[in-house]
């Protein structure tokens, strides 16, 4: 999965239900789908409400921040662009609003601890690509 | 599936049977399948022109198995390669025969991911956290093991006592892939494959197919085979979070334990009337996961439960008498059902339960089911 650009891990796919979500990543929003009806926010977006099974669904901002609710390093790649990276962390977090997110923990894991603040950060893979990934709120 | 306590023993395995498990890359999923089958119909007694249901499962095409067996059947269905349809086709026979859609079903799983490669992970298996190296449901039992933890004070230590003991019963199996013993030690300095877990916390891939034959109870008495009656099931899925396969955030607990009162009410059983429990261990923590489910143990307790050897023959519970997904075959839980059988005919050799007559099999998954098996 090489791009022009040489980064060689595999990029989202941007099909029309998640292509706002990548759109408002590569300005700098993390957003989730909130049903106009019912208020439910979640991540990844569905056709309809899951909730209440209506059509009318938003991207909203959500405020970058969660807690941290589990945490994995791979030892293995499963693609060959990981392999440079063994082993990288992956972590599970809570959006203060509510959806659980994956991602890639950075800054490594010293602090981690289930429950820990943490904070989005956005990782500009490509030019037209950004990833939001999460990093623990250490006390400075 | 409450309401069905009308079924209890009204459906008998009558024949099961397994291929050798290794490396057969000549062989297709038909050609072990048709192995499996002919066992299993051999030690039945039946005529297999008989058999007038067929399930099928992790084998492309259920008219072509018809054509290789050479049936033309009155019921069918198919499933596709999950780690979880066996509770649930063997559920989905017993309602075809207790409704007379059949009169005798023959199962058959198959599987060739060993010869022919397959990761369970990366481009094999596309979600959407692929670009951020999220794959295989190994890492998803890890990010489990890792919450409970945290949550309970499990340890990898604790976590061990699984594959130790399933390794141990896999050495009294001469069917086993994996027979050499290890200890927790070993475990603790396995390599790691997604932290938490390690190598030997991770199921086998290998080629193999498996076969169950049931029939109604009544039927079943003129079997060849003494029959084992299927006494007691229960199902609950977890679809909401599916997003993270083969993930739950609280460990299938609710769900697993639906699913066991289920079995239990519709048997008659509780914990202490099982003599055997066969499951489904992908993973070594959805064992962990399994028993709290169950009731077994407290939540939060199943590191402590499994301590100083209970899962082995001659512990408090004996589990996966044949070494399980981790050490004998990784048969998607089929060759636990088959185990299941086994056990209560005696037929174990080595790795028999003494006494036993009530074994219970679970699968904690996105589809979690127990099903409960007794001898009469």
């Amino acid at each position: 999965m090489n791009t022009p650009t040489g980064y060689s891990k595999p990029l989202p796919r941007l099909d029309p239900l998640f292509r706002p979500f990548w759109e408002h990543a590569q300005a700098g929003r993390l957003v989730v789908q909130t049903c106009d009806s019912c208020g439910d926010r979640h991540f990844p977006p569905s056709p309809i409400c899951p909730v209440c099974n209506s059509d009318g669904q938003s991207w909203t901002p959500v405020s970058g921040r969660g807690t941290l609710e589990s945490w994995i390093a791979f030892h293995r790649a499963y693609w060959s662009g990981f392999q440079p990276d063994l082993p990288y962390d992956v972590c599970l977090v809570r959006l203060a609003e509510g959806p659980l997110l994956v991602s890639n923990l950075l800054g490594g894991t010293e602090g981690a601890k289930l429950g820990a603040a943490v904070e989005v950060v956005f990782d500009h893979v490509t030019d037209t690509i950004t990833l939001p990934k999460w990093k623990l709120i250490r006390p400075t | 599936m409450d309401g069905l306590h009308h079924l209890k023993d009204k459906v008998a395995v009558i024949g099961v049977g397994n291929t050798a498990y290794g490396s057969f890359p000549d062989v297709d999923e038909y050609g072990l399948a048709s192995q499996a089958f002919r066992s299993a119909v051999a030690e039945s007694g039946i005529d297999k022109n008989e058999i007038d249901g067929l399930l099928v499962c992790r084998i492309p095409y259920y008219a072509r198995m018809g054509e290789v067996l050479g049936i033309d059947p009155r019921w069918t269905m198919t499933m596709p390669p999950h780690g979880r349809m066996s509770g649930m086709g063997i559920i989905e026979a017993v309602l075809a025969l207790a409704t007379g859609q059949a009169k005798y079903v023959a199962l058959l799983y198959a599987n060739i991911g060993r010869s022919r490669r397959v990761n369970y992970g990366g481009d094999e298996s596309p979600s959407v956290w692929d670009s951020f190296g999220f794959t295989s449901p190994g890492a998803a039992h890890a990010m489990m093991f890792r919450r409970h933890m945290e949550l309970y004070g499990t340890t990898t230590r604790q976590l061990a006592e699984v594959p130790v003991a399933f390794r141990y019963h896999a050495g009294l199996n001469p069917g086993a892939v994996m027979k050499k013993p290890f200890t927790i030690d070993d475990h603790e300095s396995a390599r790691p494959i997604v932290a938490p877990l390690r190598l030997l916390d991770y199921c086998l891939i290998n080629d193999g197919a498996v076969c169950l034959i049931l029939t109604t109870a009544d039927r079943a008495r003129d079997a060849k085979q003494k029959p084992v009656h299927i006494s007691g099931f229960g199902g609950r899925d977890s679809f909401k979070q599916s997003a993270i396969a083969n993930f739950n955030f609280n460990f299938w607990n609710d769900e697993v334990q639906d699913a066991g009162r289920q079995a239990y009410e519709m048997a008659g059983v509780s914990h202490a009337d099982i003599d055997a429990l066969m499951c489904y261990d992908n993973f070594s923590p959805t064992v962990l996961f399994s028993l709290e489910g169950l009731g077994f143990c407290p939540r939060g307790e199943a590191g402590r439960f499994v301590e100083g050897g209970t899962l082995r023959l001659g512990g408090k519970l004996p589990t996966n008498t044949d070494g399980g997904h981790l050490s004998n075959s990784y048969m998607q839980g089929w060759a636990l059902n088959v185990e299941a059988v086994r056990q209560l005919r005696g037929d174990c050799g080595d790795r028999q339960v003494p006494d036993v007559e009530v074994v219970q099999y679970v699968q904690a998954t996105p589809c979690s089911r127990s099903i409960i098996y007794t001898r009469r």
